[in-house]
């Protein structure tokens, strides 16, 4: 979709993402209300994003930016009342009106990782029963058989003594031993994309660092593709091939994670990185951003909604809605990205 | 106020803290001069929000002592004017602001309770020193006059934070205090913190996990492992050449740009990091 900008030499690996081949899931200007107190409010307007077979997408951005909310559409997860508009395809087959078996069929392609898995399993229930319902369920798998499926997935993410952690219930296990589980009851279903919603967000962060070695190797392994939620700028970048960032229900850039902070193509993403403190240094003052991050309810619909917070902004940016244009292999939805391509990046700030 | 000497304003010596068969704390010591900042760094389970609690009276410590502003808090308050007084010395500020306040109670209302309990002004200085307080930490006219529900987390932990100060303590513990905030508000919060201390001499205790925040604000940090102080030093030095196996592990933890998460904790080359990675 992106017109791939006449300067843009695409680095390796972007090549994979500009769309060679057919996208496994394309979203299209997709736009959700939901119902708040009697009254209908925007939380996605017109987001566009494409996921290749095997790609890690990282999809990263502040409170009321929308990830979740594009995540939950994806999955058909959209609380009740809510309303769509535009397409969400996947392997060309539009899934927003699924139902019944077919929509069955279609979560066994797309498994959901959430951010508390207490949150998500049954505390009464033994891990094995929760990891094998939907291979008993839906595939037919006879119990045993789905037992000692479970098992050898359990082996794949690190967890020995698999047969007796399906005994054992939820509480018996630690938080990071427990998303562990559920990423392994994810991919037992033989899933073509994963999409992850701040996976890591509630684990300790040397746990953090095993889950997603995990979850990064079992992917490659798999060939599975991801999109990963997170707010963490640098989580997304260390472990997406690119990284879609978005605010206020948009998508404001989306970048190869290589280039991301060298050399970003929106000011909110440059800011984003510059206002998170450095382990390695403490700065004098850290370059916060002015204000709050807004919801999509809140931003105007005729001028750029980072604007008001932007060092940059000027005259263009309040005149009009910018579109999302190519930029160096990239997309920005910054009137001046042009302008002040260079003048972004990690060592322009200072 | 009275701290003989410029001595420590805050010093924990020996504390342990046992919960039924578990040990949370274990011979910990520090101590924190005036305008000092000391990190306090651990995952969950370290036993620093346990700390954290004893210091403030929430939890009564096993063995060991803790001394703020030269007098002893290891012992229950006796007197509610010795309750009064341990307000003043040592204040936190939680993780999470929407808990942490009362929802019917405006943020002004909050600021001003604390002022009438610890000063007993009369009400025109308070309503001065509330104007203050909500400057200092960036809380608009309205904002101060809101109900917590109205406001964003990062304005609801300004309040928070204006409201221990209110009782103008020379300690403040900040337990995850940043940790819930996004990314573009962390900083503001982060700087308005740096500011305060400029301005009041205040000190801070800060328990976190996060070694980048810790990095920003702290001169000094403890690292924490299953109640055990591993590591302690100069925070720069301390993270940017980690002489514990621990210390390392975390800091490799931390993503950052070529990063690759590891099993096991990750380590740079030639590190053994699998001791402990089960």
């Amino acid at each position: 979709m992106s017109a791939p900008s006449p300067s843009g030499a695409a680095a390796p690996g972007a090549a994979a993402a500009a769309g060679a081949g057919t996208p496994l899931l394309e979203v299209e200007d997709l736009t959700v209300w939901l119902r708040v107190e009697g009254a209908e409010r925007p939380v996605l307007r017109g987001v566009s994003l494409q996921v290749s077979p095997g790609e890690a997408v990282g999809l990263v951005g502040e409170s009321g930016s929308g990830k979740s909310m594009t995540a939950r559409a994806i999955d058909r997860l959209l609380p009740a009342g809510a309303r769509l508009a535009g397409r969400v395809s996947f392997g060309g087959a539009d899934v927003t009106a699924l139902s019944g078996a077919a929509l069955r069929a279609y979560r066994n392609q797309v498994a959901m990782i959430f951010q508390d898995p207490r949150a998500h399993v049954n505390p009464v229930r033994r891990i094995g029963d929760f990891m094998t319902e939907a291979l008993r369920a839906n595939h037919g798998v006879p119990g045993p058989e789905a037992a000692r499926r479970a098992a050898d997935m359990l082996g794949q993410v690190g967890i020995e003594d698999g047969a007796r952690r399906l005994r054992q219930y939820p509480h018996e296990l630690s938080g990071g031993m427990l998303q562990r589980v559920m990423i392994a009851a994810a991919l037992l279903t033989g899933p073509r994309l994963l999409l992850a919603d701040e996976p890591t967000t509630a684990l300790d962060v040397t746990t953090q660092a095993e889950v997603m070695a995990i979850l990064d190797d079992l992917r490659r392994d798999l060939g599975l593709a991801m999109i990963f939620i997170t707010h963490d700028l640098e989580l997304a970048a260390a472990i997406c091939d690119r990284t879609v960032v978005m605010y206020a229900g948009q998508v404001v850039e989306v970048r190869e994670s290589a280039l991301l902070h060298a050399d970003p193509l929106h000011p909110y993403t440059a800011a984003l990185a510059a206002a998170r403190p450095d382990i390695s240094r403490t700065a004098d003052r850290l370059r916060a951003i002015p204000g709050r991050p807004v919801s999509a309810f809140e931003a105007p619909q005729s001028e750029c909604a980072f604007a008001p917070r932007c060092p940059h902004a000027a005259g263009v940016c309040r005149a009009a809605l910018p579109g999302l244009t190519g930029l160096d292999g990239g997309l920005s939805r910054c009137a001046r990205a042009g302008e002040l391509r260079g003048r972004l990046g990690e060592a322009a700030g200072e | 106020m009275s701290e003989p000497g410029g001595g420590p304003v805050l010093e924990v010596a020996g504390l342990r803290k046992v919960f039924g068969d578990l040990t949370a704390v274990e011979d910990v010591s520090f101590a924190l001069p005036p305008g000092r900042s000391l990190a306090i760094v651990g995952e969950s389970g370290s036993g620093k929000t346990t700390i954290a609690r004893m210091i403030v009276g929430l939890e009564r410590a096993t063995a060991g002592t803790i001394t703020a502003c030269g007098r002893d808090r290891s012992r229950p308050a006796r007197s509610a004017a010795d309750r009064r007084r341990r307000g003043r010395e040592v204040q936190i500020v939680f993780q999470d602001p929407y808990t942490s306040l009362d929802p019917r109670q405006s943020a002004r209302d909050a600021i001003d309770e604390v002022l009438r309990l610890h000063h007993g002004w009369p009400a025109q200085r308070r309503r001065a020193r509330v104007a203050e307080l909500t400057d200092l930490v960036g809380l608009d006219e309205r904002q101060a006059r809101a109900l917590p529900r109205a406001l964003s987390g990062g304005q609801r932990q300004r309040v928070a934070i204006a409201r221990a100060l209110a009782a103008q303590p020379r300690v403040l513990i900040l337990d995850e205090s940043v940790a819930a905030l996004d990314v573009s508000i962390q900083a503001q919060v982060l700087n308005l913190l740096a500011d305060i201390r400029d301005s009041t001499g205040v000190s801070y205790v800060l328990i976190s996990h996060d070694l980048a925040v810790v990095r920003q604000l702290t001169d000094d940090v403890i690292v924490l492992r299953r109640g055990r102080v591993v590591e302690r030093g100069p925070t720069g030095e301390v993270l940017d050449q980690p002489r514990h196996e621990y210390t390392r592990r975390l800091r490799a933890s931390v993503p950052r740009p070529g990063w690759k998460p590891g099993r096991g904790g990750l380590l740079a080359a030639g590190e053994d990091g699998d001791q402990d990675g089960r």
